[in-house]
């Protein structure tokens, strides 16, 4: 059992931090504080309750680090800490919105696949103004965009294209042509993030159709295939460009 | 336990025997009780509460309308003094316009669901106020008016 004395977490933010670091929350979250916390917030107790996200885990006194990367930190709302990692693989979480291929039909049911270990099922009920009778026109093949209903380790994972007040919101069927190809989870979290310069240049080139899905899919669709293309390779590779590399090739696109 | 003559002492002996019991049950529940006080802190694996994400489909220069409108609808939800915005800029009929129009809409609307009697009131009270010359007539009004309320008979 290793004894480390864990660092407080406000100190961390920003840096790496690995997996099996302690993270000392401010004395405020700890209802019997001892004074052997460290206590470096020294502003008042922010109210309501402390989100721990991905990455980190509750640990008796304080925060367990469950994946490396860099720690981040949001203040407002009650304070929220994350670690911010990089990973290909997608694993289902509830209340993501994702694009799945359909796979199978099974009776009233579609098997889509989301890109994790399971495929994920789709009621046919699910979507904006489907009864019985009226049924969604869906084919194997056909691009869904929905979001995760149930997703947890245990049952298999639910998707619906509605959502909590019955509208589509955008969800359902991904309509014809188009473009769908695979990323990084880290760069569609850049990409949705939100100013992000790299949409920002794109929507100036052409008009064009995006969809970005959490689970590291990107659909794409403009007028011509050639410029489809184009987009597919700038958001590839800008995830691996500096900013002034991407204006370069920007530069010389808009410039044709 | 319901025995009849119990003593008083003996009953009261019964009593603490329980309350014994009882309070060394209880002794072992006492422990788990300190340890729900933890409850500051919310565990939760989506990145969509931590970091403010937009939503993931979007459309440029027009390339679909709907999706665009959608944009502004999802993304201003942050930020409410757009939509206020947006609800002035659609009305196409100004304010004032759609006041007068239901200030002479309620009377023509109520009209219609008069009865009988109450419509021909209305037809009087109107030709009263556009027969404002013909004064002959103003006698007969009070006895059609009276007309309408219960005569007896007489014997």
């Amino acid at each position: 059992m290793a004894a480390e004395s864990g660092t407080a977490a406000e100190a961390l933010v920003g840096q790496v931090v690995l997996p099996g670091d302690l993270l000392l929350l401010p004395a405020h979250y700890d209802e019997d504080a001892e004074g052997e916390r460290l206590r470096l917030s020294a502003g008042g107790a922010p109210q309501g309750r402390l989100l721990c996200g991905p990455g980190l885990r509750r640990c008796g006194a304080g925060l367990l680090v469950t994946k490396c990367g860099l720690l981040r930190h949001r203040p407002a709302g009650g304070g929220a800490f994350w670690v911010d990692s990089q990973q290909k693989r997608y694993v289902p979480v509830k209340g993501d919105h994702v694009i799945g291929i359909v796979t199978a039909k099974a009776g009233d049911v579609f098997r889509l696949d989301v890109g994790g270990s399971e495929p994920a099922s789709l009621s046919y009920l699910a979507f904006e103004g489907a009864t019985k009778r009226n049924r969604p026109n869906v084919q194997v093949g056909d691009l869904i965009y929905g979001q995760f209903l149930v997703a947890n380790k245990d049952m298999e994972p639910e998707m619906v294209c509605i959502d909590s007040s019955g509208k589509s919101s955008g969800m359902g069927i991904i309509g014809q042509d188009g473009f769908l190809f695979k990323v990084s989870l880290g760069l569609i979290r850049k990409l949705l993030a939100p100013k992000c310069e790299i949409i920002q240049e794109l929507s100036q080139l052409y008009p064009f159709e995006l969809v970005l899905g959490m689970n590291g899919r990107i659909w794409v669709k403009a007028k011509t295939v050639q410029q489809t293309l184009i987009i597919v390779n700038i958001l590839e590779a800008c995830e691996y460009m500096s900013a002034e590399q991407r204006k370069q090739a920007l530069a010389k696109l808009s410039g044709n | 336990f319901m025995q009849r003559g119990l003593d008083s002492q003996t009953k009261k002996q019964l009593e603490e025997e329980e309350k014994k019991i009882i309070s060394e049950e209880h002794w072992y529940l006492d422990v788990p009780d300190l340890k729900k006080k933890e409850s500051c802190i919310i565990e939760e694996r989506s990145f969509l509460l931590c970091e403010d994400l937009v939503y993931g489909r979007m459309s440029f220069k027009g390339f679909n309308p709907e999706i665009e409108k959608l944009m502004i609808q999802m993304n201003s939800k942050c930020k409410e003094e757009e939509i206020e915005e947006d609800d002035k800029m659609e009305a196409d009929v100004s304010d004032e316009e759609m006041a007068r129009r239901y200030e002479t809409l309620v009377g023509t609307i109520g009209k219609k669901f008069l009865r009988k009697r109450d419509q021909r009131v209305l037809k009087d009270d109107d030709d009263d106020e556009d027969d404002e010359i013909e004064e002959g007539n103003s006698n007969t009004r009070p006895s059609k008016r009276a007309k309408k309320m219960f005569l007896k008979p007489q014997d």
